[in-house]
């Protein structure tokens, strides 16, 4: 019998390569590193404390110049980029300010859901028994809107990024059990899993080495559009003053504040609801981008 | 069969192709998909383009129907003429008007060739709305008609059937329909039989013989299958790589090619006359006793509850050193039976020993010590790796599960390569990087390294080109030999069983109708069942290389 040599196939193009090469990719990912560097750069970015209160210069227009006293009596001439609240605090700053936690909400949302998920999604996908109860179970909780849940969190803790993250992970999580389970479902069908049963590899090893594996790209796809959403429900919630307390500065908060002077000054709802849209986008577009790179299923077809 | 190519010649040939060539995208194994490719088809006259996977036989068929994937494969030389109507570049709108009405095409998968919302009149009617001014009456008539011709029963009811009330038989008989109503000259049909039973297979070539008989069609079929090629064509085309080997009569291929890739193929194709066998008497490796396997579905707040039997009293001996077949079409319970020996699912009742243990009804922890005993590989070689670990992981994962060091596990991993005929250093290679028979090769090797008792053969060389499948079977041989090995042979194909197997067990609705020594069986069934599917096996009675010297 002719020895047969491996044939060199052509090499798999590199997931990094044809992330590369995707434009929503690039584009979301630009949008998502800026917004991340101003987050992380708040305090050098030419901002001021964003809870600073000072009655003299409420409700300006952006662009405005004042000069003002500083802690220690010094005159010191200030310029309100984007303008300034009706308790006189800088809209730049708080905008500024609140990338910070709309961006840990989001990450935190997304990690967390997805921990959660996965753990349960491997338990309902490989224990056929408790398959129906977890899932049941599963879609109660999706029956919950995060809304009424964070009004509840907020009347039992008080209002804060821990009721906030609970009350978007909890609804979040079932979607990604439901992700999982399928996956691990169609998985263990796979010969290879089955070879792996007559070797007689232990069902954690199994479930590890070659289940898994196979839930990290469309995990980290779902992971995008989670961290989209939770950022979007944040300041939905803040807005309507049941998430992050008024004191600390979130996108959500701000628009509230500025909702009763709308009219007059469209600029306190404008800057933070800006940001937020552009991030949201960005995250999507990042999302979108890595679906089409990472799961075959939604490959174009030539 | 000679008569219809002699008419043929009278009238010229229906569609000639001349120095035919498909370019293949930058970066592809060869240049053109196909090369150079001449030949034609004539009128009345079935013509089988055979090759293996790669050969470029379908690329042929689409270049002809016009059907070339947009931006992957393009035409890039040669002329295709229609009746003598030159169709190579002709434009999208023109090229519809002949599709359906001059020549259509049937393909391999049925089920998605059909649209699953629309109702089969439907489908076979949209030609004639498209091609005819016929009023919604007469295009209900003409579908009658031409259903009624292809045998399915009842179409006064049928045509308001949907594609999945009916049977695989009867969808590629809807699709046959379709295709003939416009009577066009040519009909293309890529591998029609493919996913059919061995029985519907022969129904359908039946049928595709008696309406090309009929209306005086020219078919150009094209078929992995020499079985088939026997048993339908009249003249024979043989591609590999993109080019044609050899062109020549059905006898003259069959009996006595002239090229030696065409003799290397028709020698791999396996002889329905299996050869004398010893009879085994060494120790037993395998023994099931009434071995059931049944589904319930249905049942609390799902109506009423039905079961189906997949497997019901199997009873089957493997002796060490033999190869048992269990032989059976879609559906049989032969996988049933493969897989609950394996212990991937579980048993209804029976035993299933291996040694002197019985295995049924262990619980999956006390059963672990036990499953290194029985090792199974699987038909599709390319889901049968995990494409994310190397090679050597999948082979030593198994013996590192029971104790060996990864060192020698990894030393033992090369000696098998060498054995299954792999470059041992290709161990830290990845699945994508070895072909389909060498990816079997690799299953086969990774069971013996838990140097099993048993080898189970789920369809293992089905989805293999005939040349790369008797090598396969050969290493299949030899290890059975070598390492004394019990080999359990699931295949629908009565071929290979008739070459590799000692004993064989007819299944049929999960019963074994029928078991014996192979020899016997084949020279005389007994069960109707067994009768009815030799009678189908495409190229019976047909020695496949008579005419070639025997290779020593």
């Amino acid at each position: 019998m002719a020895v047969a040599d491996a044939t060199p196939v052509r090499p798999r193009v590199s997931a990094f390569r044809q992330l590369a090469r995707s434009t929503s990719v690039l584009i979301g990912g630009f949008i998502v590193a800026v917004m991340v560097t101003i987050a992380a750069l708040a305090p050098w970015l030419g901002t001021r404390d964003p809870a600073e209160v000072n009655p003299s210069v409420r409700n300006k227009l952006p662009g405005y110049e004042a000069t003002i006293r500083d802690d220690e009596g010094k005159k010191v001439p200030v310029s309100y980029r984007l303008g300034t609240d009706s308790l006189g605090r800088d809209i730049y700053s708080r905008v500024v300010y609140g990338a910070r936690v709309s961006l840990i909400v989001g990450l935190t949302v997304s990690l967390i859901s997805i921990s959660i998920g996965l753990l349960i999604g491997l338990v309902a996908g490989y224990i056929r028994w408790l398959d129906g109860i977890i899932m049941r179970f599963m879609d109660g909780l999706m029956a919950i809107p995060a809304i009424l849940l964070a009004i509840g969190l907020v009347s039992v803790f008080r209002a804060g990024i821990f009721a906030v993250v609970l009350a978007i992970v909890v609804p979040e999580v079932p979607r990604v059990v439901r992700l999982v389970r399928s996956i691990v479902l169609s998985i263990r069908e796979e010969p290879y899993v089955e070879s792996a049963i007559t070797v007689g590899t232990p069902t954690p090893l199994l479930i590890f080495r070659h289940v898994l594996p196979n839930t990290v790209a469309p995990l980290i796809v779902q992971g995008t559009f989670i961290c989209a959403a939770a950022i979007l429900i944040e300041a939905i919630l803040s807005f309507l003053g049941i998430g992050i307390p008024p004191e600390i500065p979130t996108w959500g908060n701000i628009m509230a504040e500025g909702r009763t002077l709308f009219r007059v000054f469209p600029h306190n709802i404008l800057y933070p609801g800006l940001f937020l849209a552009v991030t949201v986008l960005g995250v999507n577009m990042l999302g979108d981008g890595l679906r089409d790179v990472l799961d075959p299923k939604m490959e174009r077809r030539g | 069969m000679q008569d219809a190519s002699d008419a043929a010649s009278d009238l010229g040939p229906i569609l000639e192709l001349d120095g035919l060539t498909v370019a293949l995208p930058k970066g592809g194994d060869r240049r053109n998909a196909i090369d150079s490719v001449s030949f034609g088809v004539g009128r009345g006259e079935i013509v089988c383009v055979v090759g293996e996977s790669g050969s470029g036989k379908s690329v042929t068929a689409q270049a002809v129907m016009g059907l070339l994937p947009k931006g992957q494969l393009a035409l890039t030389g040669g002329s295709i003429k229609l009746e003598g109507r030159e169709i190579a570049n002709i434009s999208q709108p023109e090229l519809r008007k002949l599709r359906g009405q001059r020549m259509s095409m049937i393909f391999q998968e049925p089920m998605t060739a059909l649209n699953p919302v629309e109702r089969v009149g439907e489908q076979i009617g949209e030609v004639l709305e498209i091609h005819t001014p016929l009023s919604a009456a007469e295009r209900r008539q003409k579908v009658l008609d031409i259903m009624a011709a292809v045998h399915l029963p009842d179409p006064a009811s049928m045509i308001d059937a949907f594609p999945h009330q009916l049977s695989g038989g009867q969808r590629q008989r809807v699709m046959i329909a379709a295709a003939l109503v416009l009577d066009p000259v040519l009909l293309i049909a890529d591998e029609p039989t493919t996913a059919l039973d061995v029985t519907t297979q022969a129904q359908i070539l039946k049928l595709i013989a008696e309406m090309q008989a009929r209306r005086g069609t020219g078919v150009l079929f094209i078929t992995h299958d020499f079985g088939v090629v026997a048993e339908i064509a009249h003249r024979v085309v043989v591609m590999q790589h993109g080019r044609v080997v050899e062109i020549g009569s059905r006898d003259e291929i069959i009996t006595r090619p002239r090229e030696p890739y065409t003799q290397m193929l028709i020698r791999s194709v396996p002889s329905l006359h299996p050869p004398d066998r010893k009879p085994n008497a060494s120790t037993v490796a395998l023994s099931t006793d009434k071995l059931c396997k049944t589904y319930a579905s249905g049942g609390f707040l799902a109506g009423k509850r039905r079961v189906v039997k997949a497997a019901a009293d199997v009873t089957i001996d493997v002796r060490r050193g033999e190869t048992v077949g269990i032989v059976g079409e879609s559906g049989s319970g032969k996988t049933t039976v493969a897989r609950c020996i394996a212990r991937l699912i579980q048993p209804t009742s029976g035993t299933i020993r291996i040694g002197d243990i019985d295995v049924a009804t262990l619980p999956e922890r006390r059963l672990r010590p036990h499953r290194k005993h029985v090792q199974i590989v699987f038909q599709d070689p390319y889901r049968s790796l995990n494409p994310r670990r190397t090679v050597g992981a999948s082979i030593i994962e198994g013996p590192v599960n029971f104790g060996l060091s990864t060192d020698d596990a990894m030393r033992r991993a090369k000696d098998l390569m060498q054995l299954v005929g792999l470059q041992p250093d290709a161990l830290d290679r990845f699945p994508h990087q070895f072909s389909g028979g060498q990816r079997q090769r690799i299953a086969i090797a990774r069971a013996l390294a838990m140097e099993p008792k048993l080898l189970i053969a789920d369809e293992a060389v089905s989805a293999l080109d005939v040349s790369v499948q008797a090598q396969v079977l050969a290493l299949l041989d030899d290890v059975r030999v070598r390492f004394d090995l019990a080999v359990l042979f699931i295949t629908h194909d009565l071929r290979v069983a008739a070459q590799i197997c000692d004993r064989i067990a007819v299944m049929q609705n999960g019963v074994v109708v029928e078991a014996g020594p192979t020899m016997e069986i084949f020279a005389s069934p007994k069960h109707p069942y067994t009768h009815a599917l030799f009678a189908a096996a495409p190229g019976r009675g047909v020695r496949f290389g008579e005419g070639l010297k025997a290779v020593s």
